[in-house]
Parts: structure tokens; sequence; C-alpha cells
């Protein structure tokens, strides 16, 4: 992933997105979106509900396509990716949390952590596993690995979902409402896990929130209003104790 | 393929009463398949063995006697009024010549020349009609193993000794031993003494047959030195019919297959095996559609579950055998259960049911069972799989 020259992990060109394409309630809902994100970004995108946060979201992460313009993943355009081709540099890059946990039933927090690299490599080695208890203890979970999903607290299961999202050192992490669903103390320390792996791994973060005090915290905002960038500024007041 | 394994089978182990009661109707339509294919098969051949038991594969005899009719001179119009001749008892010509081909042909397995024709037997004021059968035990018994049905006595013919069957002993009240009186006719008559007695189970056969040295026969019938018949036992039962005709086209004689004295019977059994075959088919049918339906609502259950997994870098394929997995899987072990409720069945069968026949139990069958509904449990589980892999991570992940 280094190898590549440009030093932006992601960027958007006069993205567009449409749903309900040939249909007569045809509407577009990105209205042409351009962003770039750094290597090691820490950016917030904020916007009332419908803006279109979470359809941009999903274009970034390569699960849904643009109606048009293009999107470079580590310098590489997408929109000629074939589904095979636009998986395999989603496994690789990018990690995903979601508002609603989503671990998988029937499998262990530890498992549910290892997935992403059990599918991209089959049978896990002991390396493989070691890293994945690693980010379970980092994550403040390491002894709850043999549990179910369902024997965890929703702030618990959003800590396994960090820690699956990190599993494949992505260079871009997407959150979507991540703490939406947690109380203030368990929204903190999710919200803290991300600043350490931005801090750590050198991961790039965008994370969607409807907190204005988790958007204040991080080092930038996006602003996003009926499917349009409004604004796109540095957060002042974390930027400076930060830059060298 | 470890991970797709991985899912398939802990997606089975969620929805688990979903899952045992699929293998639980699997297992009971392939333990119905399997046990109604081991009966018909078992009934078959215990038929067919039965049937086989009392008759000769092939019956090699001279062929019939027909009228010579002059061709008419060219121009000339002909009206035949044919009075059709009776056909009289007669040899097969040179029938040493033929019975030495016959036992060089390939397939054939054992040849038997027989004098065969109506007789009486008598004792005392009783009088029954018989089939005089002049045969040498040591060839007979390859064709009819008569030796093997011996209620009384000895299969012995010759130096006055005759081997009659249990109906005509019980008739006549004659035991081993016992002395009867043989009337062809035509003042031709011999007293042979009773040294066997047979009971082959079929009733014409015991109340008929009396079996004496060939000579005799030859003696009683008029015919010095013939033969009426020559039974072959052949080694491929079902090849019967194709010997018969190589036999005809080779010694210009009738030469007539226990296929086609029996077509009757081969027709019946025809049926019952094509009936058989259609239950196990629309069975297997069914089966199919349980698998594809419970697939299909384990899909829908799992919806968000897919999308995650794609989200986290399951390819489209990945989906797909995940999903054809589960449909081999309850193949598989339903199958396996369904086989080992079957071969219970089976036994329970042998153990406590009619006892007429045994049903034999094939390892192949039930191997071919296994493969077979692990193959029809892959193939209906397609279409929810192509369901799985082409659903939208998007939409997959929003649904709850
Ligand atoms: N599958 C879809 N089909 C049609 N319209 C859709 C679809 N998904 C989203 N939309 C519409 O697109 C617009 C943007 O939706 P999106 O979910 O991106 O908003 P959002 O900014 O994430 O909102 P929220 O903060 O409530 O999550 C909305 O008006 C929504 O109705
Ligand atoms: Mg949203």
């Amino acid at each position: 992933m280094s190898d590549v020259q440009d030093e932006s992990v992601l960027r958007l060109v006069g993205l567009r997105k449409s749903y309900g394409v040939g249909t007569p309630v045809e509407t577009e809902v990105l209205h042409g979106i351009d962003l770039t994100l750094g290597r090691r970004d820490f950016a917030a995108l904020v916007g009332p509900s419908g803006s279109g946060k979470s359809t941009l979201l999903n274009l970034i992460g390569l699960l849904d396509r643009p109606t048009s313009g293009e999107l470079y993943l580590l310098g590489r355009p997408t929109r000629d990716l074939d589904d095979a081709a636009r998986t395999a540099l989603r496994a690789s890059a990018i990690g995903f949390v979601f508002q609603f946990h989503h671990l998988i039933e029937g499998f262990t927090a530890l498992e549910n952590v290892l997935m992403p690299l059990m599918l991209a490599r089959g049978r896990p080695d002991a390396a493989t596993v070691a890293w994945a208890r690693e980010l379970l203890e980092s994550v403040g979970l390491g002894g709850f690995a043999d549990r179910r999903p369902g024997e965890l607290s929703g702030g618990q299961q959003q800590r396994v979902a960090v820690a699956r999202a990190l599993v494949t050192r992505p260079a871009l992490l997407l959150a979507d409402e991540p703490t939406g669903n947690l109380d203030t103390r368990s929204a903190q320390g999710v919200f803290e896990l991300f600043r350490r792996f931005n801090a750590e791994l050198g991961c790039a973060v965008l994370l969607v929130t409807h907190d204005p005090r988790l958007a204040e915290a991080c080092d930038r905002t996006i602003s996003l209003v009926d499917g349009r960038i409004v604004s796109d500024s540095p957060n002042r007041r974390l930027v400076s104790p930060r830059s060298p | 393929m470890w991970t797709e394994w991985t899912i398939a089978i802990r997606l089975l182990r969620e929805g688990r009463v979903q899952s045992l009661l699929i293998i639980v109707g699997i297992a009971v339509g392939v333990a119905v398949i399997v046990f109604i294919t081991a009966l018909i098969s078992g009934l078959q051949a215990n038929t067919i063995r039965r049937t086989l038991g009392t008759q000769a594969h092939v019956r090699v005899e001279p062929p019939d006697e027909v009228n010579r009719i002059a061709p008419a001179a060219p121009g000339v119009v002909q009206l035949v009024l044919e009075d059709r001749r009776a056909q009289r008892l007669r040899s097969i010509r040179d029938w040493q010549q033929v019975r030495d081909t016959l036992e060089r042909l390939p397939g054939v397995v054992a040849v038997s020349p027989i004098v065969s024709g109506p007789a009486f037997a008598r004792r005392g004021s009783a009088r029954n009609s018989i089939a005089l059968i002049g045969a040498d035990p040591a060839r007979y018994v390859r064709v009819v193993p008569i030796h093997e049905n011996l209620i009384a006595g000895a299969f012995r013919v010759g130096a006055g000794d005759a081997t009659i069957g249990r109906g005509l002993a019980d008739e006549l009240g004659v035991r081993v031993g016992d002395k009867i009186r043989i009337d062809a006719g035509e003042g031709a008559t011999a007293v042979v003494n009773v040294a066997g007695i047979f009971e082959l189970g079929v009733r014409e056969l015991d109340e008929r047959y009396v079996f004496v040295d060939l000579k005799q026969a030859q003696s009683l019938l008029d015919l010095p030195g013939g033969v009426t018949v020559i039974d072959v036992t052949v080694e491929e039962i079902f090849g019967a019919a194709d010997i018969a005709a190589r036999i005809s086209r080779l010694t210009g004689l009738k030469a007539e297959s226990w296929m086609q004295t029996n077509s009757q019977l081969l027709n019946a059994l025809s049926a019952q095996s094509l009936s058989a075959a259609m239950i196990g088919f629309f069975v297997a049918v069914s089966v199919a559609f349980a698998i594809a339906s419970v697939l299909s609502i384990s899909v829908v259950q799992h919806t968000r579950e897919i999308g995650i997994l794609r989200a986290m870098g399951a390819t489209q394929p990945t989906m797909l055998r995940v999903f054809l997995l589960q449909g081999a899987v309850f193949g598989l072990l339903g199958s396996t259960a369904g086989v080992l409720l079957g071969l219970a069945l089976l036994l329970a069968f042998d153990t406590f049911g009619p006892r007429l026949f045994e049903v034999p139990v094939e390892p192949g069958l039930l191997f071919a069972a296994i493969a077979l509904a692990t193959l029809t449990g892959t193939v209906s589980a397609a279409v929810p799989a192509r369901r799985a892999a082409r659903l939208d991570p998007v939409a997959a992940i929003r649904y709850v």
C-alpha cells in the first residue's frame, strides 16, 4: 500500500449518486462531491438526517457504486473494477464500523475479529490469532474472547466491531454513527479507540456522527447538507497541540 | 474453502431446529427410497429365482411340422385350403451333435437332453396323467435342481427306478420303495420302483413329473435313441433371449427362452420397477424443494450477516459456496440418517415381516443414495445460494 506515491488515502472527484435510476422516482442524493482524505486524517462527517452521509460512506467503502464521478482509493481509480476486484480492495484497504455493532451470531468475539482475515486467507495461523487477541486486549476485551455476541453488552459488541475493522490493518477506517447506539461513557471509550489506532496504526478515520462534541474532538469536520459539502475545515482546538 | 465450511456450519447450527427438521425430512425420504428399492429388488430377484428354479433358461425343441405347399406355376393364381398338421412327438435330429454344439456356445453353462411325453401312472385302481421325462440326472440337476428339493429318497433313475413329485405320490399313496406302473399307451407299459420324491413347490410339476432313465422313456414313448427337448442353462439369465436366438439361427431348431415363456411376468416386474423408480423420483423432487425452501428462508434470515460478510471482504462466489455447502451438508447428514433408518426398516422387515423372502442389502445402493442425496442437496441450494450471492450489501446491512 505504501508504494503508492499519492499521499491521499481517498480522493473523490465530482461524485454523484442517484437512487431509483430509470424509475419515475429517480432522485439524486449526492450532487457532485469533491473530497480528499490524507493518510493520517481523522475527520468527522456531520450533517442533518437525510443529507447523504451514509450514502457517501457506502460509496467510499465500495459497497455501492456512484452514478457518476470517480473515486480513488489509495490512488487507484475504482469505477471500472468488477465485483471481485472491489471486494478485494475493500477487504485489504477498508475497515467498517456500523451503527449497530453487527457482529455475526454463531461466532465468538475472537472469531468475529478474525473473520475479515479468514475470508481473505482461510484458516488463521497462530500469529494471526495472536494479533486478533492483541486487538481484543487493546479494546479492553481480553477476557471476552470466547463470548458470543449475545453475551456481550452493546458497548462491548461495538468494541469488538472496532477490533474487527482494524484486524486487516486498513488504510481507512469508516464508521457510520458508531456511537449512536451507546451511552456517553461507552461512546467516549469507542471514540478513544479510534483516536489511539489513528495514532498507533496510522489509519485514516472518517467518522459519521450526530454528536457535536465528538465531531469537535476530531481533527477536521466535513459538513454535508442536502448532498453537498458546505464546509470542510480543521478543528483549531485539537490541531494546535498536535502540530509539531 | 475452510472459511466457507466454517461459516456454513455455524449458520446451520444457528438455525438448529430448522436444520434438524429438514434433515429429518430428508432422512425419511431417503429411507423410503432405500427401503422400496431394496424391497422391490429383493422381491424381483426372489420371483425370478423361483421361476427359474423349475424351468430351463432356454428350451430347444424340433421345429413345428408344417405342410409343404408346392409353389404355383408363374402366372397362375393358387388358392390353398390348408389343414394344419397335428404336432406329433418326435425327436430332435442329430441331437448328440446339437448337444455338443450347444455345450461349446459361450455363455452356456449346462445342456441336458431329455425325452418327454404323456403317459399314465397307475397303482391299483388309481390312474393319473403324467409327464414322463427321461433324463440323465447328472445333467438334469444343472437345469432344475431336483436333488435339492427331495423330501424322500434320492434322485435316481435307471434299473427300474423312478423319481416322482410329491403331489403324485400323495394321489397314488406311494412312498419310497413302492412300485407304480407307467402306461404310455399302445401297450407300452413298465413297472418302476419309486426311488425318490421331490417337491418343487409348483403344483403342476409336483403332480405330473415322473423321471425315469433316458433309455426307458425312449422305449416307452416309442422314440428309440431320440430326445424331444434339450434344456439349456445359461450364465447370465437376462442374456437368455439372445442365446436362444443364436441357437435358433445355428441349429434351425425352435429355441425359446424363459423370458419369452414368462413375458407376462417380466412385464409385471418392469412395471413394478418403473413405479418404484417413480416413487423414488418424486420423493427426491419433494426433498429437493424442501431443501431449497429451507435455505431460501435461511438466506432471508441471514440477510444482515450476508451484508456484513460482504462488507468484510466476502466475495459473491464465497457466499455462493457457503449456501451450496449448507445444501450439501443437509443432503449428506439427511441421507446418512435416512440410510440407517432404511436399514433398520429392512432389518425389521426381514425379522418380523412375512419372511417370504430375504431382502438383500447392497452397500452400493446405500453409497449411491448418500452420494445422490448430497448432490441433490447441493443442486437444490443453487437458487437460494445465488440469491445470497447477489444480495446488495448496502441493502443487506440496513436490513433488520
Ligand atoms: N436505497 C435507497 N433508495 C432510495 N432512496 C434512498 C435510499 N437510501 C437512502 N435514500 C435517500 O437518500 C437520502 C440520503 O440518505 P442517507 O441514508 O445517506 O442519509 P444520512 O445522512 O445517512 O441520514 P441519517 O443521519 O439519518 O443516517 C435520504 O433522503 C434517503 O431517503
Ligand atoms: Mg445514515
